[in-house]
């Protein structure tokens, strides 16, 4: 690898790193506006044009805000648990491709920032490194509040990851393969040999228990369970202030949009959308079609995170013991049976 | 029992169905409701630039008139401060000089006349205590500020403005 590709890559994370941060910083625009709006309002409207501002000046408040650590917590793990949280929530977005090979001045540009084989499973690393974050910083703020909380959350991760596992253990039958570039190329275009090429109309049932795995594992409503207020106060973050809580509320936001990404990636075709052997055979430029299928996987983000929303300002929140029991009774035995059915799908009807 | 009404609602508790248990289409039409508010119009009237019809006998912000002449009607009389529940007005009177019959219609006027915002309820007992019918509550909503002695308006912002103007 030579210097420019050094240049280029880094160029590719500050980039991505930065459209993760103003993806994150209008999520909470647009939570606010969207539930504004599910419920007959306006919504932010003051800070500039239709509170365009709006995160700027919370964000800005954040930082204004008296920072307090409580005098018998931890703090050193005080401290580590928010860097934690943001930590884990951006580096989660390594491994998506973005869009195909950017060819600018007869150099190859992967829209990737590596193409790990074991890809998948560097995801699932990253998320559940995640509850490390909400873990450090309930158990250090010595407060039974935050400490409920992170217990909450840590279960509730961990029954919901095995559940996401299964799931994606289906889809890796269909794929072969754990690589997120490769099973974004795969699915390419959308329509071929008689049918649908994107992995949600071959893994419909996985889908499903990924999306729901996925509002837990973000830890959004329905599954807020470690955050409610109605319950715990604020759940684990219950003693932190100023920047500190923004920066959990910020990987909140920030894990979304990777598990969006993620499950764009997976399930929806990632870059590829409808039509692209017509743009190709029509002579259209590479890079257009990779710039389109950029925009294309963008807009399957934004409309997964707006998922996201629409169904917290939709449903109430779980009771603790029925999340648990859709977890463990309904949701591993289903997914489960997804990896039977696929298997003998598999074998005895696609040849 | 039988309510005196005689209405009743029998409350079954089936069993529920297997469409009801796995509760997905419960949660699409959840979504289909709250996608159609998501496109409806908001009910919000968005307050500073846009009011609201105010109704006939609405109460607001008080105004000290004047009379044809443009003379000041209050007499300081005390009346209005006598009948305030919240104990909001206070007045000091000083007798009219010749030379400002033009200004106050009677012998003795509020040289001082300060009503506290904050603790004003609203409720027009001093309108109603008047007998000089020199105070109003025919104003708007009384604004915010960030001070509490902002609130206590005095004659600079009660008095109506002069005829003339
Ligand atoms: S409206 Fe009522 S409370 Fe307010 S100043 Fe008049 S009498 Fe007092
Ligand atoms: S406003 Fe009316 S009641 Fe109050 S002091 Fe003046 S004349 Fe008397």
């Amino acid at each position: 690898m030579g210097t420019t590709d050094i240049l280029v890559k880094f160029a590719l994370i500050v980039v991505i790193f930065l459209i993760s941060l103003l993806i994150a910083m209008y999520s909470t625009y647009a939570e606010r506006k969207i539930a504004a709006f599910m419920q007959d309002r306006v919504g932010p409207n003051r800070a500039g044009p239709f509170g365009i501002l709006q995160p700027l000046a919370d964000g800005a408040k954040m930082f204004m805000k008296e920072e307090i650590i409580p005098a018998n917590s931890n703090k050193f793990l005080f401290i580590v648990g928010p860097s934690l949280a943001i930590m884990t929530a951006c580096i989660g977005s390594a491994v998506i491709p973005w869009g195909q090979t950017l060819v600018i001045g007869g150099h190859p540009i992967d829209l990737q920032v590596t193409d790990i084989n074991v890809g998948v499973l560097y995801i699932f690393g990253v998320v559940s490194l995640g509850v490390y974050g909400i873990m450090i910083g309930g158990w250090a703020s010595n407060n039974k509040y935050s400490l409920l909380g992170a217990i909450r959350a840590a279960s509730q991760n961990i029954s919901y990851e095995i559940a996401m596992g299964l799931s994606i253990i289906a889809l890796l039958m269909t794929t072969g393969t754990l690589s997120l570039g490769k099973i974004a190329a795969d699915q390419h275009g959308f329509w071929s040999h008689g049918w649908f090429t994107w992995n949600v109309f071959k893994q419909p049932l996985g889908f499903l228990i990924f999306i729901v795995c996925a509002f837990a594992e973000t830890n959004r409503a329905p599954f807020d369970l470690p955050e409610c207020e109605t319950e715990l106060v604020g759940g684990y973050h219950t003693e932190y202030s100023s920047m500190k809580l923004g920066f959990y509320l910020f990987a909140e936001y920030i894990n979304m949009f990777v598990s969006s990404a993620v499950m764009a990636t997976l399930y929806f075709g990632g870059y590829n959308f409808p039509g692209m052997h017509y743009l190709a055979d029509a002579g259209v430029a590479q890079n257009w079609i990779t710039i389109i299928g950029v925009i294309a996987l963008f807009a399957k983000i934004f409309f997964f995170i707006f998922f996201f929303m629409w169904v917290r300002w939709t449903l109430p929140r779980f009771r603790y013991d029925q999340l648990m029991d859709l977890g463990w009774k309904s949701l591993i035995p289903l997914a489960i049976a997804n990896i039977v059915i696929t298997g003998v799908v598999m074998n005895y009807f696609i040849k | 029992m039988e309510s005196f009404s005689n209405k009743r609602k029998v409350l079954e508790a089936k069993p529920l169905s297997f469409g009801e248990r796995i509760y997905l289409p419960a949660i699409l039409k959840g979504l289909s409701i709250t996608l159609k508010h998501f496109f409806r119009k908001s009910v919000t009237v968005r307050y500073p630039e846009q009011k609201r019809e105010f109704s006939e006998n609405f109460r607001g912000m008080h105004s000290l008139k004047r009379d044809e002449e443009g003379r000041e009607r209050c007499t300081a009389c005390g009346l209005c401060a006598l009948s305030c529940p919240a104990e909001a007005i206070t007045m000091i009177s000083a007798e009219r000089k010749p030379g400002e019959e033009k200004l106050y219609r009677e012998e003795k006027y509020a040289a001082v006349y300060e009503i506290n915002m904050l603790r004003c309820i609203f409720c027009g007992l001093c309108e109603e205590a008047c007998p000089k019918e020199a105070i109003y509550l025919d104003g708007d909503i009384v604004p915010a500020d960030y001070l509490r002695k902002d609130f206590i308006y005095g004659k600079d912002k009660l008095v109506e403005a002069p005829l003339n103007q």
